[in-house]
């Protein structure tokens, strides 16, 4: 389970501290909101359209049952009962007050969680999968290793005044769950016919304006090359990254401008200037590291599952639910639980404070006490028991938290749009529910096999639409709401940027559009085949045919 | 006959709460767009602008801004889909926000 090693815990409490002084400094005037914006930025409290929103931080989706209890207490005590997870597997309470900000700050602390986001141009987080140290595909948990980037880019003066900030992405799995095609530096993790395991190095991919996908530079580096040769890239963008133009300045743009072969030669150019005995990664550090993420003590399960099969053959339902949510653990007779907040029609990525308590609850008792946050806007528990699965079922169902629809149509990601958010253009909630209305029969999701439908309320990306295999991005034309419909993106292994169709929709159209580009999926697949598969044999021809004949 | 007077409306975020505000005619920040004071020629924008900025000042409220609005038969409604949600509440949650709290004034649900 992750916590905080001893430095950031006392960093976290002096931040607190602080905190309260320079919101009190504000309340009384002493402070400007020129000089405080900065301040509560820094820990995590936006002014949003409603309210101040409160973005709380969680290190690699990872939460405890008693982290999960404290955010159920923050969103009754200070919010209005509710919090909204987010597609940075992080959770965002849309009602703060300014005045309760310190207080809130404080019942974070408490369980060893904190608002602070790191800002400026420096290296931000880094993200992982949220099957990370359970997956049955997983070569090794990445998130010691994440975690071991942290530290060090945190530290390191040279990595503090980058042209623009840096986000890294990590995963252990040939499968990739955690988009490292689309951060600024994504690591993967393989293993050789020697049987060793070695990282895949991928740069300058990125959603926001200028969609971009990551281009391998290494197949393959040692692991214990990993810090040096990350030095090597992080140098060459210092050198050549724009500073003179924002919207230019990541990284993603220098690979593009330099070419991917030429930006490769220039870090390996600068990889051979400096050993990498130099700053070799050190297995006592990685192991110290790895300490934080201790792996629970699994029992021998046997093989036999007769409790969790007899479940399925009598409960439809529940066989449903097993199908869809339930995923393969590294360790036999455990599975993980991938618990969907996208009940039909419901908001994605909400929960209210008694379905976090329900789910801490689970957490603890089935579960080695832990949970995860998905990019997805869903909540994990890692490590439960196949046998005990059904128990799981039987009280989520009881809270609304049992929708079978993971990783299908139903389970949309859509980022808050114009109904919190300021920067948004459009509304992206409501077409996220009335699509899922309009499709709620998850039998005929099945039907449509594995399917991203991901919406935006604005350019800047925060829903994931670049990579839907549907994607949706709201925009504003002359005061009215109207979206565009992308095709064939993907932040799996395979990634790819969608392309747009053609001419938007209302908000009232969206739905029937959708149905559209699905029918003419359905009549147009080979046996088997799933969308992406589908669009990618055949390009986005037959789609606008379809879709703009009849509209 | 319904009457009808387009002008522009003052909003700001009060600082302590961040609750959303409009400037009223008595120079007091209220949760209640139809108490709002509708600014139809440029001198009473010009007012607002600088009641605005002495509340900034004052430290009641932070992120003021001025929004195009209607007056219809005495009641005020913002123009823009964005400020329709900032005076109601979030479309997809009618049990919160001003529109719960009977302060949305007489506009009811954002349609759509
Ligand atoms: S994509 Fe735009 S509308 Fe959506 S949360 Fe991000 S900034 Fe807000």
């Amino acid at each position: 389970m992750y916590r905080y090693d001893e430095f950031d815990a006392k960093f976290v409490k002096e931040r607190t501290a602080q905190f309260r002084d320079q919101a009190n400094r504000r309340l009384s005037g002493e402070l400007s909101e020129d000089e405080f914006r900065p301040l509560r930025l820094m820990n995590g409290l936006y002014l949003q359209l409603h309210a101040y929103m409160l973005r709380v931080a969680i290190p690699y989706g990872t939460l405890s049952s008693k982290q999960m209890r404290q955010l159920a207490m923050i969103a009754e005590k200070w919010d209005k009962g509710y919090g909204h997870f987010t597609t940075r597997q992080n959770i965002q309470y849309n009602w703060i007050k300014l005045e309760d900000t310190a207080d809130i700050l404080q019942a974070l602390a408490d369980v060893e969680m904190h608002a602070i986001q790191t800002s400026g141009n420096c290296i931000r987080n880094v993200t992982s999968d949220h099957w990370a140290g359970a997956a049955a595909d997983e070569l090794a948990d990445p998130r010691p290793v994440g975690e071991l980037i942290r530290q060090w880019s945190s530290l390191h003066p040279e990595f503090s005044f980058l042209p623009r900030k840096f986000k890294f992405a990590i995963t252990g799995a040939p499968h990739d769950r955690a988009a490292v095609r689309v951060h600024d530096i994504g690591l993967r993790l393989h293993k050789n016919d020697a049987g060793k395991i070695g990282w895949e190095v991928m740069v300058g991919g990125g959603q926001g304006r200028t969609p971009m996908i990551a281009v391998t530079v290494r197949d393959f580096l040692p692991q214990n090359e990993l810090i040096a040769y990350m030095e090597a890239i992080m140098r060459v963008y210092n050198l050549f990254g724009r500073r003179d133009n924002k919207y230019k300045a990541r990284i993603k743009i220098l690979v593009h401008e330099l070419g991917a072969e030429n930006f490769r030669a220039e870090v390996e150019a600068e990889y051979a200037r400096h050993p990498a005995q130099q700053t070799q990664v050190e297995e006592a550090e990685l192991a110290r590291i790895a300490q934080y993420f201790a792996v629970p003590t699994f029992e021998k399960a046997s093989q036999a599952t007769p409790v969790f099969e007899a479940a399925k053959r009598d409960n439809a339902e529940f066989a449903r639910w097993a199908r869809n949510n339930l995923a393969a653990h590294h360790v036999a007779g455990y599975t993980i639980v991938n618990i969907s907040l996208k009940p039909e029609g419901g908001i994605p990525g909400d929960a209210s404070a008694e379905q976090m308590r329900i789910m801490a609850d689970l957490a603890e008792h089935h579960s080695f006490d832990e949970l995860r946050v998905s990019h997805a806007q869903n909540i994990v528990l890692p490590h439960v028991k196949l046998e005990d699965a059904f128990a799981v079922w039987k009280k989520l169902n009881a809270h609304d938290l049992a929708t079978a629809n993971y990783g299908l149509l139903g389970d949309i990601i859509a980022c808050p749009g114009l109904d919190y958010c300021a920067l948004a253009t459009a509304r992206s909630i409501p077409i996220a529910q009335a699509i899922s209305r309009k499709f709620s029969d998850v039998a005929q999701q099945e039907n449509y096999g594995p399917l991203k439908i991901n919406i935006s309320g604005c350019i800047n990306a925060c829903g994931h639409h670049h990579v839907g295999h549907i994607g949706i991005l709201g925009l504003d034309k002359k005061g009215e709401e109207f979206y565009q419909i992308t095709l064939g993106g993907s932040s799996s292994e395979n990634a790819s940027i969608g392309g747009i169709l053609g001419p938007g929709f209302a908000a009232h159209e969206v739905p029937d559009a959708i149905e559209n580009i699905l029918n003419t999926y359905v009549k147009l697949r080979n046996t088997g085949e799933e969308f992406l598969a589908t669009y990618r044999r055949l390009g986005p021809k037959p789609f606008k045919e379809a879709l703009y004949a009849t509209t | 006959m319904s009457s009808e007077a387009k002008g522009q409306v003052m909003t700001a975020n009060r600082l302590k709460d961040g609750d959303v505000v409009f400037l009223t005619r008595s120079g007091g920040w209220s949760e209640k767009i139809d108490e709002a004071t509708l600014a139809l020629e440029p001198l009473a924008v010009a007012a607002l602008e600088a009641r605005a900025s002495e509340a900034v000042l004052a430290n009641l409220v932070t992120g003021h801004y001025l929004f195009e609005a209607t007056r219809v038969d005495g009641k005020i409604r913002a123009d823009h889909i964005r400020e329709r949600i900032r005076t109601l509440g979030p479309s997809v949650r009618l049990d919160l926000g001003k529109q719960a709290d009977g302060t949305a004034g007489a506009f009811r649900p954002v349609e759509g």
